[in-house]
C-alpha cells in the first residue's frame, strides 16, 4: 500500500521532475493563453460581423453566412485545425502551427457565436424595432443601438459556454505541434520519462480556466435583467 | 375647432388609404383629414382596422394604395427620406416598447443623438425637459423594469415628444395599464391637446374621449362608417353598426 503510494507520487508529483519542466509548462501556458485571447477575440468580432451582416444584407447573403455557420459547427475543430496546418503550405500559403490553430478554432467560434446572436437578434421583440423606427432611426440604427445590445445580455450564457467549450481547444494545438500547454507536456513527459509534467498541465489548465469559468458565471448573473 | 375643409390645411391626410394583408382587405379606401391641434379619437370592433390605420400614416405598415400627406409631404412619395419624416410623426404603443436596456434618459435621447445628431449635452438637456413634461423629472435613471406602466408610458410619451413631431399618434396607449395607472397618462394626452398638439388616437376610453376629442371617428371592416364631435357619436349615432358598438363599449365601462 505504501509502496504504491509512493510510486504514484514519484510517477504523478515528482518534485524533481517538477521543477525541471516547470518553465517548459509555463512557457506553453503563456502560448494557450495567447492564442485563447486572440480566438476569443477574432470568433467574437467575425461572429458578431456575421450576425449583424446577416439581419442587415439581403437575403441571399444571410444564405452564404447560413452555409459557412453550418459547414464550421459540424467539422470537428480538430479537423479544421489538421486540414489548416497540411493543406494550406501547398497552396502557399504557409502557416504557422499557432496560425492554423487560432484560425481553425476562430472560425468555429465565429460559426458558433453568429448562431447564437442571430437566435438572440430573432428574439428582440418587433416592438422594440418599430419604437426605434418610428424616431426615425435607419435599421442599422435600430440593429446597432436597440436589437444588438438586448440580443447580446439575453445570450449570455449560452455564449460564455460556447466560448469556454471552444477555447478549451487550444489543447488541439498540440497535434500539429503547437508548444502550448498540453504539447509541451507531453514532450517534457517522454523527455523525462515521467508523467509528471502532464499533471503540472492539468493545475496550469485550471490555472487558466477556472478563473474564466467563474468570470462567466459572474457576467452571466451581473448582466441578467429582466425584461 | 375646424373639423375638414375650412381654410386650415390639414396636418394629416389620408386618402384612398388600402391595405390587405395576404388577400384580406384590412383597409379599404380611407379618407381622413385632421387639422392642426385636433384630437381624433378612433373607435372601432377589433380588426376593423383602426391600429393599421394608425400605422400606416408613419409607414410602419407599408400602404398598398391612396396617399398619406403629413404636414404638406406625400410620405408615400419615391424617394421621400422615411426617417426624416419620421421624427414629424410621434407614436406611441399599447405595449409602451420601452428599450430595457436603456434609463428613461437613454431612452428619450437615442434618436435626439443618433437622428437629429445632437451631442450629449444638449440632448440630454432636451430630454430632461420632455421628462419634466410628463411629470417624470425624478425617474430619468430609473431603467423600465424600475417603473410602473403609467410611468413607462409616460416616458414612451416623453420619446416621442422630444422630437417635437407635429403629430402623435396614440395606438391603445392604456389598454395595457392597470385601470389606477390609466389617469396619469390620461392627463399627460390631456395637456399636450391643450399645448395645441395633433393628436390622433386609438383607444376605448370613452370618458376621455368625450371630453378631450375634437371628433370621434367610427371604423368598421375596414372603412369609416362614422365621424362626428363625441357627443354625436356617443348620443346619437345615425348608422346602426355605431349604435351598437357604442352601446357595448358603455356596457364595459
Amino acid at each position: 500500500m505504501e509502496d504504491g503510494w509512493a510510486r504514484f507520487v514519484f510517477a504523478y508529483l515528482n518534485p524533481d521532475v517538477a521543477a525541471e519542466w516547470g518553465p517548459k509548462i509555463f512557457e506553453g501556458a503563456v502560448i494557450t493563453i495567447e492564442l485563447g485571447l486572440a480566438t476569443i477575440a477574432a470568433g467574437l468580432f467575425f461572429g458578431m460581423a456575421l450576425a449583424v451582416l446577416r439581419a442587415s444584407a439581403p437575403r441571399w447573403v444571410g444564405r452564404v453566412i447560413v452555409a459557412f455557420v453550418d459547414v464550421f459547427r459540424a467539422w470537428p475543430p480538430l479537423v479544421v485545425i489538421i486540414v489548416l496546418f497540411y493543406a494550406f503550405p501547398y497552396v502557399d500559403l504557409p502557416m504557422g502551427a499557432f496560425t492554423a490553430t487560432w484560425l481553425a478554432l476562430s472560425l468555429v467560434l465565429a460559426a458558433f457565436a453568429e448562431e447564437i446572436w442571430w437566435a438572440g437578434l430573432q428574439s428582440v421583440p418587433k416592438g422594440q424595432w418599430e419604437a426605434a423606427r418610428s424616431t426615425g432611426l435607419s435599421h442599422l440604427q435600430a440593429l446597432v443601438w436597440v436589437a444588438v445590445p438586448q440580443a447580446v445580455r439575453m445570450t449570455i450564457p449560452p455564449l460564455v459556454n460556447r466560448t469556454i467549450a471552444i477555447v478549451k481547444g487550444t489543447a488541439l494545438g498540440s497535434v500539429v505541434a503547437l508548444p502550448e500547454i498540453l504539447g509541451q507536456a507531453t514532450s517534457a513527459s517522454s523527455l523525462a520519462g515521467n508523467p509528471t509534467p502532464l499533471t503540472l498541465a492539468a493545475l496550469a489548465y485550471l490555472a487558466i480556466f477556472l478563473p474564466v469559468v467563474i468570470l462567466g458565471r459572474w457576467i452571466e448573473t451581473r448582466f441578467a435583467w429582466k425584461r | 375647432m375646424p373639423l375638414t375643409g375650412g381654410v386650415v390645411r390639414p396636418l394629416l391626410e389620408l386618402a384612398g388609404l388600402r391595405k390587405s394583408y395576404g388577400g384580406l382587405d384590412v383597409l379599404k379606401g380611407v379618407d381622413l383629414a385632421v387639422a392642426p391641434g385636433e384630437l381624433v379619437f378612433v373607435i372601432g370592433p377589433s380588426g376593423s382596422g383602426k391600429s393599421t390605420l394608425l400605422r400606416c400614416c408613419n409607414r410602419l405598415e407599408e400602404p398598398d394604395g391612396g396617399t398619406v400627406i403629413v404636414d404638406g409631404e406625400n410620405i408615400l412619395a419615391s424617394g421621400v427620406d422615411l426617417n426624416r419624416v419620421r421624427q414629424k410623426i410621434g407614436m406611441v404603443f399599447q405595449a409602451f416598447n420601452l428599450y430595457p436596456h436603456m434609463t428613461a434618459l437613454g431612452n428619450v435621447t437615442l434618436a435626439l443623438r443618433k437622428v437629429q445628431g445632437m451631442a450629449r449635452a444638449p440632448a440630454e438637456a432636451k430630454a430632461r425637459d420632455a421628462l419634466a413634461a410628463v411629470g417624470l423629472a425624478d425617474k430619468q435613471a430609473a431603467y423600465p423594469i424600475q417603473l410602473s406602466g403609467g410611468q413607462q408610458q409616460r416616458v414612451a410619451i416623453a420619446r416621442a415628444l422630444a422630437l417635437e413631431p407635429k403629430i402623435v399618434l396614440f395606438d391603445e396607449p392604456t389598454s395595457a395599464l392597470d385601470p389606477e395607472l390609466v389617469g396619469s397618462v390620461l392627463a399627460v394626452m390631456r395637456e399636450l391637446k391643450a399645448g395645441g398638439m395633433t393628436m390622433v388616437v386609438v383607444s376605448h376610453e370613452l370618458a376621455f374621449a368625450r371630453d378631450a376629442a375634437d371628433r370621434v371617428v367610427f371604423m368598421d371592416g375596414g372603412r369609416i362608417v362614422e365621424q362626428g364631435p363625441p357627443a354625436a357619436i356617443f348620443g346619437s349615432p345615425r348608422e346602426a353598426r355605431t349604435r351598437d358598438f357604442v352601446a357595448k363599449l358603455a356596457e364595459r365601462s
